[in-house]
């Protein structure tokens, strides 16, 4: 069943064809989203906007509501492109992680990248952290993140390989340590305790065009070195020996992509919380569609997770009566959504 | 020309598996690598393609340090059938089939038309032609082995490591894919180096065996000369009766039971 649409796309619909479909589904998503709101903006109103601000020809909007503007261009352009790039970047991280670990279940967070970053935010939240201003949090949330990584990869290295198990047993066990001390943050935290609560379940609320260039500019940093070896990546599949007999430098090729997959994803957990599910959501949907690839599944992947999280952010921020955390609503149908797709994989397989 | 090793020491963290190791292989034969589980069969064809370096000592290919050369540089001389391929995400079998040709294509380059033609001629020989639209996580471990040997063809190298490459095919795939390799070392003057199980297998289609013991040589030669009672039953601690067979004018081997007087 499924070889047959897997056979079909090869021949019919070209992989690069349904990736500039994405891409243009994605472009067309974030201007009808732009409309949506408190206030209704037409489309039209919304792309003269973008138009006016990218071209720096403000005479454009003579005639034009200063709310609107303002509303449009600096309340919900940052957060949707932000919401776009962090889900981009999960996606990504998420498919470099299943890759290099030949692990199709492993997601951005299973070296424990989140579990660090939480703990960084958590440890700020609590001490008011305010040197930085805003933007203490985000920095405590990524050195967590960073100093998780370097711990875990210290943890799993032997003296010739980084082996995959050893990785994931590493990430597990500095998570589940870093989990119990956020418990402790929250129970000595008293009336912090809802603030650290609500940063971990993730938001895009209020996000500023600085985050929006930062992850942005992380974002296409990171496909790029991982679009330069997403070929070594598909070798890694046929186990170490034979991806070193046919070329690749195996320890070069895990150490850069490890390392660029968690800053990808510490960064995005920094700028907006945790949010579960796209990770390993994404990666999964996009390779029933195009096939396991990286050359392709890669960028692909990363449409597809903008458009996912973009989606679910707008659904909390402008169709439901009240915002509810964006990762609880991306694990609330996340979840179901995976078991569901597992559960139909499993049976097409016909093993249980 | 082939391989000189010299005085190889070679451990795992702790574990000792070669002490002065020295083998050469020459250009242009078939070689059988025989021994026991754990003797360092798997370890020295390691070494071979470079992925694990030794300790000590000097591994020369080609009259040149192994070291010396780039990944890529080798992965167009020497090509690997591993014994473990388990793969987990679904690639066609003819994607994987074509990632034997990644060593002579640049990074970012897409397949031309002599890399499809080799992908497809390696898809025919090798009797792989009907799977190749067929995802290889759906397919037996016999048709997996199939195509990763399938792949290490379409490499097209000058030397050619073979790891248990027919432990799980039957006896008429693996005759198929051993006369495969016979071939390219007969015609084309390649090299194989093979690790194997089955004694009778390997006396069909070796020019020289190399019997291994605890990370050492036991004994080394032409087919006939080495395939002897004595030394397997030196080796695998095994009783057996040496037959000369004329047809394929080896040495073919009968075991005898172990315990024939306990029942």
């Amino acid at each position: 069943m499924s070889e047959n649409i897997r056979k079909a796309q090869h021949t019919i619909i070209s992989p690069i064809l349904i990736l500039i479909m994405f891409t243009v589904m994605l472009f067309l998503v974030i201007i009808s989203v732009s409309c949506l709101g408190h206030i209704e903006i037409s489309w039209y109103q919304v792309v003269k906007i973008i138009y006016a601000n990218i071209t720096f020809q403000k005479e454009v909007l003579a005639g034009f509501d200063d709310v609107v503007t303002v509303v449009v261009w600096d309340v919900r352009l940052p957060r949707i492109i932000t919401a776009c790039a962090v889900g981009g970047g999960l996606a990504i991280s998420g498919t470099i992680f299943q890759g290099l670990l030949s692990n199709p279940l492993a997601d951005p967070y299973t070296l424990g990248v989140s579990a660090g970053a939480a703990f960084g935010a958590s440890l700020a939240l609590l001490l008011n952290v305010g040197f930085m201003g805003g933007y203490s949090v985000p920095l405590f949330a990524f050195l967590g993140a960073g100093a998780t990584l370097m711990l875990v990869i210290f943890l799993s290295s032997s003296t010739s390989q980084l082996s995959s198990h050893n990785l994931i047993l590493s990430g597990i066990i500095v998570s589940s340590i870093l989990s119990a001390g956020i418990s402790f943050i929250k129970y000595i935290a008293d009336e912090q305790v809802s603030v650290i609560i609500f940063w971990l379940m993730g938001s895009f609320a209020s996000k500023t065009w600085t985050d929006a260039i930062l992850v942005t500019s992380i974002l296409i940093i990171g496909i790029l070195i991982c679009l330069f070896y997403a070929r070594d990546l598909n070798l890694m599949v046929l186990g170490h020996r034979t991806a070193a007999a046919l070329g690749t430098n195996i320890r070069t090729i895990t150490l850069v992509l490890l390392i660029t997959a968690s800053m990808i994803a510490a960064i995005c957990v920094s700028v907006s919380g945790i949010i579960g599910f796209i990770g390993l959501l994404v990666p999964h949907m996009m390779r029933s569609i195009v096939g396991p690839d990286n050359r392709i599944l890669l960028p692909i992947s990363m449409i597809a997770g903008a458009l996912l999280l973009l989606t679910g952010d707008t659904i909390t921020r402008a169709i439901l009566p009240h915002e509810i955390p964006i990762g609880v609503l991306t694990a609330l149908i996340g979840g179901p959504f995976f078991c569901y797709i597992f559960r139909k994989q499993q049976l097409e397989r016909g093993t249980f | 020309m082939g391989y000189v090793l010299n005085q190889i020491c070679f451990a795992y963290d702790q574990k000792q598996v070669f002490e002065n190791l020295a083998i050469t292989f020459k250009k242009g034969y078939f070689y059988g690598i025989l021994g026991p589980n754990g003797c360092g069969k798997t370890t020295l064809l390691d070494l071979l393609f470079n992925y694990h370096r030794p300790n000590k000592g000097h591994i020369v290919f080609h009259g040149k340090p192994i070291n010396t050369y780039s990944r890529q540089s080798l992965s167009q001389l020497i090509a690997l059938v591993p014994q473990d391929f388990d793969i987990q995400f679904p690639f066609l079998v003819d994607e994987i089939v074509m990632m034997g040709r990644y060593p002579h294509l640049p990074r970012f380059s897409r397949p031309r038309e002599e890399d499809i033609s080799m992908v497809q001629q390696v898809l025919k020989k090798t009797g792989t032609w009907k799977l190749k639209n067929r995802m290889i996580t759906e397919l037996s471990k016999g048709e997996k082995q199939r195509v990763v040997f399938a792949r290490a063809l379409a490499q097209d190298t000058e030397m050619l490591l073979l790891d248990e490459a027919t432990a799980n095919l039957d006896i008429a795939h693996s005759l198929h894919l051993l006369e495969l390799a016979r071939k390219g070392v007969t015609e084309s003057g390649k090299t194989v180096i093979a690790v194997f199980h089955d004694i009778n297998l390997a006396a069909m289609f070796c020019d020289k065996i190399i019997f291994m013991m605890n990370g050492d040589v036991f004994a080394q030669g032409m087919v006939n000369q080495v395939l002897t009672s004595e030394n397997i039953k030196s080796v695998f601690h095994v009783n057996a009766k040496i037959q000369f067979d004329t047809e394929t004018k080896t040495n073919q081997v009968i075991f005898k039971r172990a315990y024939e007087h306990d029942n």
